[in-house]
């Protein structure tokens, strides 16, 4: 008896640790979840960023880096805002990988305390990290996922680029319109939220305007070997073909596509813009895309951004480049007129937002998206770099 | 029918790939009996190379067939180096402990190479010179590259002249007496350090030399290049038969021929599965491989 009362204690002792445990946890947490929401104290305002640096889509993420870095500069040097407050940029590379980037804003929001966040590129990324954004109600903007669900995942979450329901239909017009096809192949990289919506837009639009669209054939991100399924989709002889992925494996589909003697246009949306395109070398010739901005645009929004932006960076900017600097304005823009740097706030100024951006009107509609005009840009490759030539621009609706 | 040998062209032309990563790998098997899974590795080693030799002399601007040679005669020296290094200092210490310490130790190696790079050379991948302008030949509707043509020459090349050097050759004598028995070898007066040192050497240049090559025919290199590429090889080596030499082609073949069928279905998504599923069904059924003989183990 005495010996089982004896060890009955310290068992009752565990069982209470573990209760204080949970509710210090418990506690903890949910100071967390106050303290993660904006304070509003003074001084400098602290956002962050994340992006994919390095990895596969390094393009991408140095891209919106220069971006980001040239409007916080430019606000910063402007004399900041909310009464001379500047901006403190914090940059989180996610390796391009869906983990690292919930990882990074959670890092961004739990620890740094930043009051809001900029990002991602690619759809699975912004994916990954939008519902922590929404948790703990900071505002996120993406500055170039254009698939549906990115906005939809909740009210904190914002976009200053064109969604891929109408970007499908961009290029199905173009394709059937212009390029005058009536089958089309289409690849789709099934590993990416991105592409596999676009394919379903374009498939759909395309039908719709009555052309054929054979079935639309998948691969994976990293793959390098596209002849097999080039080949069937050669034997099936489309008039164009439409790779709906990003850059890195779009450069490789275009150079296999001419090794197998495929001279047909081909055609690709935002996801073509980064550096490692090139790659597909003379290739890429009679390959179109749709895209969000245009360097030759006249507006002298444009063109300030273009020459202040070579003038830091020694390069042309890229339409990443373009929506990553338009994601800062807009979020200035937004605490300005809050006149706060509050969560909430500047969540219901984005909602209202109607300003001018680079890349065209930044007005946000009910879905916290924008409604924009989308360039097709014909692919060239000239002096061992791509250009991309304006071709013609397609309005919403 | 266009489109069958269309497969078959490509799928031939992936299958040299393997099969010449796979034939370093049967040949380090057969001298020491270990899996080397940083072949695989020392095969990425040897792609990036090249790149920095390449782009050194400058090869994008002016491809010139003589820097190509130059770019791969270097980049096999300087892996038949990192070879020799990595069995001095990983695989020697080891030796004469039991085989699964060298197993794990060469995991460690393949390991260390792969994210070693990625802190040397990035995680970003990065764009192979074109050394040799692309040149398409077409056969009534069938077309293949000359970088493809190139990697099933040089393929067979290798798998002929590494027959010749096992087989017809002092150091292969030497290498075929110290596979079948180390200490006896010793005492009849091999230089085992040195031939087992020359097998890592020469296994880690052919690896090279397949890394320029693949990366002059598919463009993009990064530091895990090797990982995928490196595991498909090894089964094509056990699918042929580990440690022999022709065995690693038709292993490497097989592969590649069956990869590209599947990708050529609807299935296309699958492609990876292929060759881990083979290997699993070769172990189960046929362990000693297509042209391998089945040996017992003295215990």
């Amino acid at each position: 008896m005495g010996s089982g009362a004896h060890s009955r204690r310290p068992r009752r002792t565990s069982r209470i640790g573990v209760l204080l445990v949970v509710a210090i946890l418990a506690v903890a947490s949910a100071c967390e979840r106050r303290q993660g929401a904006a304070s509003d104290s003074g001084g400098e305002i602290v956002i962050g960023m994340y992006g994919s640096l390095t990895g596969d889509g390094a393009s991408f993420g140095q891209s919106s880096k220069e971006g980001t870095e040239l409007a916080v500069e430019e606000i910063n040097a402007a004399g900041g805002l909310l009464g001379g407050r500047k901006f403190k940029l914090l940059i989180e590379d996610d390796q391009s990988k869906p983990e690292e980037a919930s990882n990074a804003v959670t890092k961004l929001i739990s620890q740094d305390r930043v009051v809001a966040v900029l990002g991602e590129v690619a759809s699975r990324r912004s994916l990954a990290a939008a519902p922590i954004a929404q948790r703990f109600q900071v505002p996120m903007i993406t500055p170039s996922s254009t698939n549906e669900r990115v906005t939809e995942v909740g009210d904190y979450i914002f976009r200053v680029c064109f969604i891929d329901p109408f970007q499908g239909e961009v290029l199905a017009k173009f394709a059937f319109n212009d390029l005058k096809a009536t089958k089309v192949a289409v690849l789709k990289d099934i590993q990416q939220d991105y592409s596999v919506g676009l394919t379903d837009s374009i498939v759909s639009h395309f039908k719709a305007l009555g052309g054929e669209v054979l079935d639309p054939v998948s691969y994976t991100s990293g793959d390098s070997d596209f002849k097999a399924i080039l080949t069937q989709v050669r034997s099936q002889k489309p008039d164009a073909v439409f790779v709906t992925g990003y850059y890195p494996e779009a450069a490789i589909i275009t150079r296999q596509a001419r090794e197998l003697g495929m001279t047909m246009p081909m055609l690709g949306g935002d996801g073509w813009v980064g550096d490692a395109l090139k790659n597909g070398r003379e290739a890429l010739k009679n390959t179109y895309i749709s895209n969000h901005y245009s360097g030759d645009n006249p507006d002298p929004l444009v063109q300030t951004f273009r020459k202040s932006y070579r003038a830091r960076f020694t390069r042309e900017p890229d339409s990443i480049a373009a929506l990553a600097y338009d994601a800062v304005k807009l979020l200035a823009d937004a605490m300005t007129r809050a006149g706060s740097t509050e969560g909430p706030k500047v969540r219901d100024a984005l909602a209202k937002a109607d300003l001018p951006g680079v890349t065209g009107q930044l007005k946000m509609n009910a879905k916290r998206n924008v409604d924009k005009p989308a360039v097709i840009q014909e692919v060239t490759f000239v002096d061992g770099d791509v250009k991309f030539v304006y071709k013609a621009t397609i309005n919403p609706g | 029918m266009e489109t069958f040998f269309q497969q078959l062209i490509n799928g031939l032309s992936l299958g040299a790939i393997y099969a010449l990563i796979a034939l370093g790998y049967t040949m380090v098997y057969g001298v020491l009996r270990l899996i080397n899974f940083a072949h695989g590795d020392v095969y990425m080693l040897g792609a990036f190379a090249g790149y920095f030799l390449a782009n050194a002399l400058q090869l994008d601007a002016n491809p010139s067939v003589v820097g190509t040679i130059a770019v791969t005669i270097g980049s096999m020296a300087i892996c038949a180096g990192i070879g020799v290094l990595i069995e001095r200092f990983a695989y020697r210490p080891v030796r004469h402990h039991s085989r699964l310490t060298s197993l794990i130790t060469a995991i460690g190696v393949s390991l260390l190479l792969e994210y070693g790079g990625q802190v040397v050379f990035g995680a970003t991948p990065r764009f192979f010179p074109q050394m040799i302008r692309s040149r398409i030949y077409s056969f009534g509707g069938v077309q293949i590259t000359n970088q493809s043509l190139l990697i099933i020459v040089v393929a067979v090349i290798v798998m002929f002249g590494l027959e010749f050097v096992v087989h017809r050759t002092k150091i292969g004598k030497a290498m075929r007496a110290t596979s079948f028995n180390l200490s006896v070898a010793k005492l009849m007066g091999i230089n085992t350090d040195f031939v087992i040192a020359f097998t890592f050497a020469l296994g880690s240049a052919l690896a090279a030399a397949g890394g320029v090559m693949v990366a002059l025919a598919i463009p993009r290199i990064d530091p895990l290049m090797g990982l995928m590429t490196g595991l498909k090889a090894f089964v094509a080596a056990v699918l042929g038969g580990i440690g022999n030499i022709p065995g690693a082609m038709v292993g490497g073949v097989l592969i590649g021929l069956m990869e590209t069928w599947l990708g050529a279905t609807a299935y296309s998504t699958y492609r990876d599965a292929v060759a881990f599923s083979v290997l699993i069904l070769i172990l189960l059924f046929r362990p000693a491989g297509i042209l391998g003989t089945a040996t017992i183990e003295k215990v």
